[in-house]
């Protein structure tokens, strides 16, 4: 287990680290990271993870690619219960709960932590049937009920006026950025209390790119949202929290406006700045 | 030599080897109908054999393939899914399973008289079913199972991960993602592996001869414990057992369970179509 950046400006880590978000600093965390390592076949992902994301904000995770960010977000709903050959030490904690505990139920925490991914990936079915799909798993079935729940999500993901005449179409008919869209209204279906979104516009043109940064602007109202941006310059658009990962290292983390303009570890200036990532 | 000379060559050498397989099929199937048409009538798809079975019809011989066929369905189809379900979904990869594949793999090489003998020791004399319907059908699922389960998990793993991921993501436990999505995405493809390990069951001689078959049985089974003629023995006994057959009736005979086959396996290509319609990746 060896730590790829060891030697790489620890004591500004640690100093880093040990800043708190100030605006956010009283408030309860929604999800608070605590020292998470986690290894996948031997290979170490993350190294001492300590966060805490808190709720109606936007938290950015932000590095360059193979840093563990998308590993850190997968270990929030327990997706990587789905991979063998894994470990993971330290602990996560929803509401103060410890979501590793034995006995948790994980369809359950998966309905309270919605996750959108990379490319959209609608189920085979209409539009319709899409949205529906996580209520009727939790045994949903009465039919106004289940309508209601198809407009509220969409009318929250910035698509009900595009696709209400289509809900019967195909989901696949729709366009890349409408499908991506029509995901984040697929989570928002189950109520989730989390919103996690895995560079949910790397496949999507500025328009598109735009409508589901907007849908993100009107979602931390009601939910707390953990998202790894696509770009930098996205990152710093739509962070209140930012947190720079390294090779599997949680570099630097604060509020979104301080990290971007007055980084403190060289390497999150360097990433910024565009010297390196 | 030029590339577009090499291309040509290479295209008609390819050319040459589809001709060279499709012929044989072709001339089978003309050689049957052109001999066996003549036979065919209601009486001969509807009565009875008579007269040394050199008069009369094949019904009984019909009847009994059918349920047979149906028989092997009913026991192979859900043991077969659910353990390519199993091995696709919910098995580790483990030494254990690693021999289960093993296992099924050589089933699959096993001679059909081998599973003949095995029906005939476990199910007819073993567990005393007699020469019956039931034994020939457990005979003859045991025979298709590898070919069900193979395909089955071939089409299951071609399920894309992704929907699985997406299923789980929106709390569905693993079941659910399997019967909401995986299990209807790998239908068609189920379905092929189905009809495949059946049309074979169905065409088979050599599992039946202990275990079910009837050399001459002139009346329906009206049970599972009964025996009963099948297309395939009947077309074996009347080809080599009984001189001075009409070939009229042997042809006839081979066209009825050609026919058979072939409609099972249209039935199959258009089940496949609707349900690949729609499937969407």
């Amino acid at each position: 287990m060896v730590a790829p950046n060891s030697t790489q400006g620890a004591v500004e880590r640690t100093a880093a680290h040990r800043t708190p978000a100030s605006s956010y600093a009283g408030r309860e965390p929604k999800i608070r990271i605590e020292g998470v390592s986690y290894w996948y076949s031997r290979r170490q992902m993350l190294n001492g993870v300590t966060l805490s994301v808190p709720d109606r904000a936007v938290t950015v995770l932000f590095g360059p690619a193979g840093g563990g960010k998308t590993t850190l977000m997968r270990l929030v709903n327990r997706l990587n219960d789905l991979v063998e050959d894994t470990q993971m030490t330290g602990r996560i904690l929803l509401d103060g709960e410890d979501i590793y505990t034995p006995g948790t139920d994980v369809t359950g925490l998966r309905r309270r932590v919605g996750m959108v991914f990379a490319l959209p990936l609608p189920l085979p079915g209409t539009v319709r049937e899409n949205v529906v799909y996580g209520p009727r798993l939790a045994g949903e079935r009465n039919t106004s009920r289940l309508s209601e729940i198809v407009e509220r999500s969409l009318t929250q993901a910035a698509l009900w006026t595009e696709v209400r005449d289509r809900l019967d179409a195909p989901a696949l008919s729709l366009s890349g950025g409408q499908q991506q869209r029509l995901c984040i209204a697929r989570s928002l279906a189950l109520e989730p209390e989390i919103l996690l979104l895995d560079e949910p516009t790397s496949g999507l043109d500025p328009i598109s790119t735009a409508k589901v940064e907007e849908s993100l602007y009107a979602l931390k109202k009601d939910y707390a949202v953990v998202i790894v941006p696509h770009s930098v310059q996205q990152a710093a658009r739509i962070a209140d929290v930012a947190a720079f990962f390294l090779a599997g290292e949680l570099v630097e983390w604060g509020e979104g406006p301080e990290v971007f303009t007055a980084p403190k570890v060289k390497q999150t200036e360097d990433y910024i700045t565009g010297r390196f990532g | 030599m030029n590339r577009a000379l090499v291309q040509r060559l290479g295209f008609a050498f390819l050319g040459l080897i589809t001709f060279v397989v499709v012929v044989p099929i072709l001339l089978v199937i003309g050689v049957i109908v052109a001999r066996g048409i003549v036979a065919i009538n209601w009486q001969f798809l509807t009565t009875m054999p008579h007269g040394g079975m050199k008069e009369g019809g094949i019904l009984p011989a019909i009847v009994g393939t059918l349920l047979l066929t149906l028989g092997t369905a009913l026991v192979a189809v859900p043991i077969g899914v659910g353990g390519a379900v199993y091995l696709s979904e919910y098995a580790r990869d483990t030494r254990l399973t690693r021999a289960i594949r093993l296992a099924i793999v050589n089933l699959a090489g096993i001679p059909s008289i081998v599973y003949g003998l095995f029906g005939l020791g476990m199910f007819v004399l073993f567990f005393r079913f007699g020469t019956s319907i039931l034994a020939g059908s457990l005979t003859l699922a045991i025979m298709t199972l590898p070919v069900i389960i193979s395909t089955a998990e071939e089409a299951l793993r071609a399920v894309p991960q992704e929907f699985r991921t997406v299923s789980a993501s929106l709390g569905g436990t693993r079941w659910q993602g399997i019967r909401t999505i995986v299990l209807p995405q790998a239908l068609p493809g189920i379905i092929t592996g189905v009809i495949l390990g059946l049309l074979r069951a169905a065409g088979e001689t050599a599992p039946i001869l202990f275990t079910v078959a009837a050399f001459y049985l002139p009346r329906l089974p009206s049970s599972p414990m009964d025996q009963t003629m099948t297309l395939p023995y009947h077309l074996y006994v009347i080809s080599t057992q009984v001189p001075g057959m009409p070939l009229s009736i042997q042809y006839g005979t081979a066209l009825v369970l050609l026919a058979l086959v072939l409609s099972l396996n249209i039935v199959a290509s258009v089940i496949r179509r609707h349900f690949r319609r729609k499937r969407q990746w």
